[in-house]
């Protein structure tokens, strides 16, 4: 998968959570720009990519992502392996 | 290295939804608030993910329904020592599955006991109809040192147990609520390995010795389990729970297993307002047996020892087998002739099930769907309380398009897995195993021959002078108290008021003075039917002599045989007794109470107009000075209790 692509699964996942097909996702986009996309959002955010993907990030990587493209790059790098 | 994948519990009975994003969507935009739940609850119905879930549950919310016809209303508060928000979307969803319309209150995090105790807070205003305990069991293995003895270890629990079971008080005096108590689960690591067994003051021990207790605890106090434990087990413990949830935000059940959690606990709460399934309804061709019975013969179906496929096919007929023991009536649903279909029964070597453990039979050509129908009026139970096995796919489908109030298991191809996906799916959940659970495959079997007996005799009046009935009736008592609140809270047919009662409210009428409560036992030349009325009556607020009837309700199993006349006759003596001169009491019109719709015009009632017209009941008024005893076919002997 590429770059692009996990990003628009990332968006659909985020629309699905909030039930808001209008969120736009970039690669710059930080958690607080999106209203209501809260801790506890975050968690359950996290989880569906996790089972999207078949992944498990580290804690330290969930605790400390900048953007949503650090969060792409990361689920490259997981399913790389 | 461990988790590199994410771990889920299955939930393999329910079918797929393959279009979900899109009937979602579709549903938000029905306009018509009543259509777009329909829709919502048939996408609940279907295998959802934890994502899935949770956007369901957000669509609800938008309805913000108190109430809606058709489904039970239930508000449930839930205490917890771990966050259990992100449960509480599954709780729903799981809800709407299976019609409980589920208000769901969970407090600020580890403020449980504040919110027990204090009578001003929110939980109290919240008013829980059961109060589900969700606590780790961190604190137990905390406070044991590795050198405890197994006195230390119990001294522990011991002080552990008491302030559950003081919680579990607190929490019945203040809401008179049923409580359910979640399991623990083992989520610890080991010490020595295997050797941990053989150390009591080890973690895993302490868990497992707490777990007994607990047991022991909830079967004295009658509060209900949420076996996650067991669950976990199941599915595996990485499913449901994620260390690295537990450390992020104090998430013991992790979000993943939520779907799986909100149905173990919908379960519960459903079978406490009777919604549970009563029946099960098999397919025959490679359901109970491999093969084709009208194509193969006798000897060429396979079935019982020495084939690993006869021998699951035998797996599924003991597990029936089981299930009848504990109450669950069995039907017959298939495509075959009666005669050739009935032989396997009757004289196959290898068959556990026989003919007289069938309590409906129903082999021919028909649809499916009509024979199910026929099934559930044989019966005389609700057609949702149905569910229905078949290995066929198309039949399956068709079904569950045509009756979805029907349960319809996803069965798996693999005839090894059929018992295991039965179970699972949880259909015939109990919160109680009465001695009238114990004997309903028996009272079935009776019901055939009875039937038998009616299409013998010349008219009604003749089949019903020839049962002998009798009726044993008196006061609610202690020792009947389990079948009592079963019989109340699980009738759905024959009930006037379709007023449901907790355990603790049903020791409350029994011990009040004021209360006039009647349980009635049918018996028979052919068998005892058991414990199958119950009438709970109380004076009026404004006259003592007044006694309202504020539920009555009677088992299927025995309409039309007059008991209801009888035991007017019993109550109206009863209130007599107490210087009652009038009987008052309200029908309220169900979706399935329709068959009692003029049961108290034909007792002598008279309808009281401009009474209780805005809450929809009927109001109903009985004169007792000029009572005239109706005339039965039921003699009185003795008193219960």
């Amino acid at each position: 998968m590429t770059a692009e692509e996990i990003l628009a699964a990332l968006t659909r996942i985020l629309h699905d959570l909030l039930l808001n097909d209008s969120i736009v996702l970039t690669m710059e986009t930080r958690r607080e720009d999106v209203p209501g996309w809260d801790s506890f959002n975050y968690i359950n955010f996290i989880v569906a990519v996790e089972i999207e993907f078949g992944v498990k990030f580290k804690v330290a990587d969930i605790e400390s992502f900048a953007n949503v493209g650090a969060i792409v790059t990361e689920a490259i790098k997981l399913r790389g392996r | 290295m461990q988790n590199v994948t994410p771990s889920v519990p299955a939930m393999s009975w329910l079918p797929t939804a393959p279009d979900f994003r899109a009937r979602l969507r579709a549903a938000l935009d029905t306009a018509n608030p009543a259509d777009r739940l329909q829709n919502l609850v048939s996408l609940a119905s279907c295998h959802l993910g934890f994502l899935e879930t949770i956007q369901l549950d957000r669509a609800f919310a938008q309805l913000a329904l108190k109430e809606a016809p058709g489904f039970a209303p239930v508000r449930l508060g839930v205490l917890a020592s771990s966050t259990v928000d992100h449960l509480l979307p599954a709780i729903r969803v799981a809800g709407l599955r299976r019609r409980l319309l589920i208000d769901a209150y969970c407090g600020a995090y580890g403020q449980y006991r504040q919110d027990l105790l204090d009578p001003t807070s929110s939980l109290h205003q919240f008013a829980p109809q059961t109060v589900l305990f969700s606590l780790t069991a961190r604190g137990a293995f905390a406070g044991v040192p590795l050198t405890a003895s197994v006195a230390d270890v119990d001294a522990v629990i011991t002080r552990f147990i008491d302030d559950l079971r003081s919680l579990w008080r607190k929490a019945r005096g203040a809401f008179n609520s049923s409580i359910i108590q979640q399991t623990f689960m083992d989520v610890t690591e080991p010490l020595f390995g295997s050797y941990d067994r053989l150390v009591p003051g080890a973690p895993s021990p302490v868990v497992a010795r707490l777990s007994g207790r607990l047991e022991e605890a909830a079967a004295q106090d009658g509060v209900l389990l949420l076996d996650v434990a067991r669950a976990s087990e199941r599915d595996g413990i990485d499913a449901w729970f994620d260390t690295g949830r537990w450390l992020q935000g104090k998430l013991e059940i992790a979000p993943q297993a939520a779907p799986k959690y909100g149905d173990l606990l919908a379960r519960i709460l459903a079978a406490q307002r009777g919604l549970s399934k009563k029946c099960l309804v098999l397919d025959l061709d490679n359901t109970l047996w491999g093969g084709v019975i009208g194509d193969d013969g006798m000897e060429g179906i396979v079935l019982g020892e020495g084939s690993a496929v006869g021998e699951a096919h035998l797996a599924l007929q003991h597990y029936a087998k089981q299930l009848t023991e504990r109450g669950i009536i069995l039907a017959v649903c298939s495509k075959n002739d009666t005669r050739v279909a009935e032989e396997v029964f009757d004289k196959h070597p290898e068959m556990v099930l026989r003919r007289p453990d069938i309590a409906a039979f129903v082999a021919n050509w028909n649809d499916k769907a009509e024979n199910l129908k026929t099934i559930a009026t044989r019966l005389n139970i609700g057609i949702e309380s149905l569910v229905f096995v078949d290995d066929n796919p198309v039949e399956r489908a068709r079904i569950r398009e045509s009756l979805p109030m029907i349960a319809v298991p996803e069965l798996p191809e693999d005839a090894a897995q059929y018992v295991r996906c039965l179970a699972d799916a949880g259909y015939f959940e109990a919160v109680a195993f009465t001695s009238e659970d114990q004997q309903r495959a028996q009272q079935y079997a009776a019901n055939v021959e009875r039937d038998a007996l009616l299409e013998s005799a010349q008219s009604m009046d003749e089949f019903l002078r020839g049962l002998k009935m009798s009726v044993v009736s008196g006061p609610f008592t202690a020792v009947d108290h389990v079948r009592i609140v079963q019989l109340i809270n699980k009738t759905n047919q024959f009930n006037t008021t379709t007023r449901r009662y907790t355990s603790e409210e049903i020791t409350e009428l029994t011990n009040h003075p004021s209360a006039l409560t009647l349980q009635f036992r049918l018996l028979d030349r052919i068998g005892d039917n058991g414990l199958v009325s119950t009438m709970i009556m109380r004076p009026t607020s404004d006259r003592e002599d007044v006694l309202e009837i504020e539920n009555w309700v009677m088992s299927c199993r025995v309409f039309g045989r007059q008991l209801e006349f009888e035991a007017m006759n019993i109550a109206a003596e009863a209130a007599r007794q107490r210087g009652a001169r009038a009987l008052i009491a309200d029908y309220i019109a169900t979706p399935k109470n329709g068959v009692i719709s003029s049961l108290y015009s034909s007792l002598g009632f008279s309808e009281l107009h401009n009474v209780g017209s805005n809450t929809g009941a009927q109001r109903w008024c009985l004169n007792l000075e000029n009572y005239v005893m109706h005339d039965t076919h039921i003699a009185r002997v003795g008193a219960a209790g």
